[in-house]
């Protein structure tokens, strides 16, 4: 008889300290010397990470009120902006926002040393950040200046809030150009010098669920070192790409948008970065628990750096100018090798998320899980799949609005 | 024996002449240039490698001296901050001599300094700021 386990049963057996937990890459040669039949029976969970930068990210803060109350309007954090147009003492400070004073590009390439995610970085660090914001003053709240220092354990909240994080695969980036160019994927030599590469592969969460048959509103995740939630389908999710038969979308598809309290969270998992001549950003680190629920679900966790491929493309012309031209794919073990083949030329593969440390959180979630203190939570509902029809648009430019 | 690193720079005039070829013809040194930037009519530098019999190296450095190139150490080294590094591996693709270097399966970032020539290309791509340079 086929096997069909409930969540109620995996959060009985973690709790009781019996669950039989693995990463994702153990999952493989677990299941390739035991067999299907014995690991859908054995294993409960199979956990994933990944490690990067993701831009779409950031963090809710309430600072509460000084005395007399003030209604912030505009909000420095460290001389970075933060987002005052919410309630008096609320901000939101995005990873990717700049000091003002940031030379940006003009001297090009432009470093980008410090910005949003540093002041995350900074918060949860325990570190203490320049609070300084004015305001126009009302009868109820009247104070229109103030320079104070805040850390993470005087705030009222500091609730990570990431609208798109943990993509599902993504585009490998090259430059076909003849001049180095710097991009959010990293310096790109000229003439296919380098190419660049995301996403943990066989260890990151989505390729691990391809059709999203597990994870969704209020998957319990590690989130920053600490507990986070997913919360909603993430901004772009793109389910209806097109597939290997295995469901292995071949291009960016599926993603999370997660929430946490930044207060149990560790800069070890949360960290400023800074791409040079593109901006700041967070490295964030994700892990999501797959119940082993049934055969189906175990069979997509067994997903190998093989099976898995991605688009080549140039981020010269092809990307910028969003002609959708691809050069190829190529799959993750290739890209891990060091060397994939593109146009017929040798091209040495640049990472840009850390698969080292995106094992490290899959242990880290699997010690949590097996210990019993981290129980599975079953989605209140899951993320659209390929049957909701959405498709990703791009910006339709009007001269008229008509 | 001598294996030392140098740091040469040249004036514009010196720049049009062939003063490795002279280094290897005439001292019988061995040259291994790491990093260079030398244009017609501009100063310029050359950091190299040489090694060679210890007489033919001294005798080689008098002859940069007598012709007018200044000579340094190769100093300023690379620090490499295991605790700041992401462990992505970005910079091991941009490291010229393997000095930042993978391990595979793992993929860890691991840092050799005695292969590092300070040609200073991991500072700028490390988005961690991982890695600084130290005099």
């Amino acid at each position: 008889m086929a096997v069909e386990k409930t969540y109620e049963e995996i959060n009985a057996r973690i709790k009781k300290g019996e669950a039989v937990v693995v990463t994702a890459e153990e999952i493989i040669d677990f299941v390739k010397e035991k067999g299907v039949k014995k690991a859908v029976q054995e294993v409960d969970v199979v956990t994933t990470g990944t490690f990067g930068s993701m831009c779409s990210s950031g963090v809710f803060l309430n600072f509460g009120h000084p005395t007399p109350r003030m209604k912030m309007k505009k909000i420095y954090l460290n001389g970075v902006p933060a987002y005052g147009g919410i309630a008096a003492v609320d901000a939101y400070l995005g990873a990717t926002e700049l000091p003002e004073s940031d030379p940006e590009n003009r001297v090009y390439p432009g470093r980008f040393l410090y910005g949003g995610g540093h002041v995350i970085e900074d918060l949860v660090a325990g570190r203490a950040v320049k609070l300084e914001a004015t305001a126009y003053g009302t009868d109820c709240y009247p104070r229109r200046h103030i320079e104070t220092w805040i850390t993470l354990a005087d705030i009222n909240e500091a609730i990570l809030f990431n609208p798109r994080n943990a993509y599902q695969n993504y585009n490998v980036a090259v430059n076909l150009s003849n001049r180095t160019i710097y991009t959010y994927m990293g310096v790109l030599k000229p003439n296919l010098g380098n190419a660049s590469y995301s996403t943990s592969g066989q260890l990151s969460p989505l390729f691990n669920d391809p059709y999203y048959k597990t994870i969704g509103i209020g998957t319990r995740i590690f989130l920053g070192g600490g507990i986070g939630y997913v919360v909603w389908h993430g901004t772009q999710h793109n389910p209806c790409v097109p597939r290997t038969p295995k469901g292995v979308p071949m291009e960016g598809a599926g993603t999370l948008a997660v929430i946490g309290d930044l207060k149990q969270m560790s800069p070890e998992w949360l960290r400023g970065t800074s791409n040079i001549g593109y901006g700041v950003s967070l490295a964030v680190g994700i892990g999501v628990p797959i119940p082993i629920l049934n055969e189906e679900i175990l069979l997509y966790t067994t997903v190998r750096d093989e099976d898995i491929y991605a688009p080549v493309v140039d981020y010269s012309n092809a990307y910028p100018n969003n002609t959708g031209e691809v050069l190829g794919h190529v799959n993750y073990a290739q890209l891990k090798s060091g060397k994939i083949t593109v146009n017929g030329k040798e091209v040495p593969t640049t990472p840009r998320s850390s698969y080292y440390k995106a094992r490290q959180i899959a242990q880290i979630l699997k010690e949590w899980i097996r210990s019993g203190k981290f129980l599975l939570t079953e989605p209140v509902q899951l993320l659209p799949g390929v049957e909701s029809g959405i498709k990703l648009k791009s910006l339709k430019e009007r001269k008229n609005n008509d | 024996m001598v294996v030392n690193r140098i740091v040469l720079r040249f004036s514009p005039p010196l720049v049009e002449q062939p003063i490795i070829y002279r280094l290897v013809k005439d001292y019988d040194l061995i040259i291994n240039i790491l990093k260079a930037d030398i244009n017609p009519h501009k100063e310029g530098f050359v950091v190299l490698e040489i090694s060679g019999d210890s007489e033919n190296y001294n005798r080689g450095l008098d002859y940069l001296r007598s012709v007018g190139v200044e000579i340094e150490p190769l100093s300023g080294t690379i620090h490499w901050n295991r605790e700041r590094c992401l462990q992505c591996g970005a910079c091991t693709t941009f490291c010229p001599t393997g000095a930042l270097y993978l391990t595979r399966p793992e993929m860890e970032v691991h840092f050799d300094g005695s292969k590092c020539i300070v040609c200073e290309s991991c500072l700028d791509v490390c988005v961690a700021r991982a890695v600084e340079v130290r005099f």
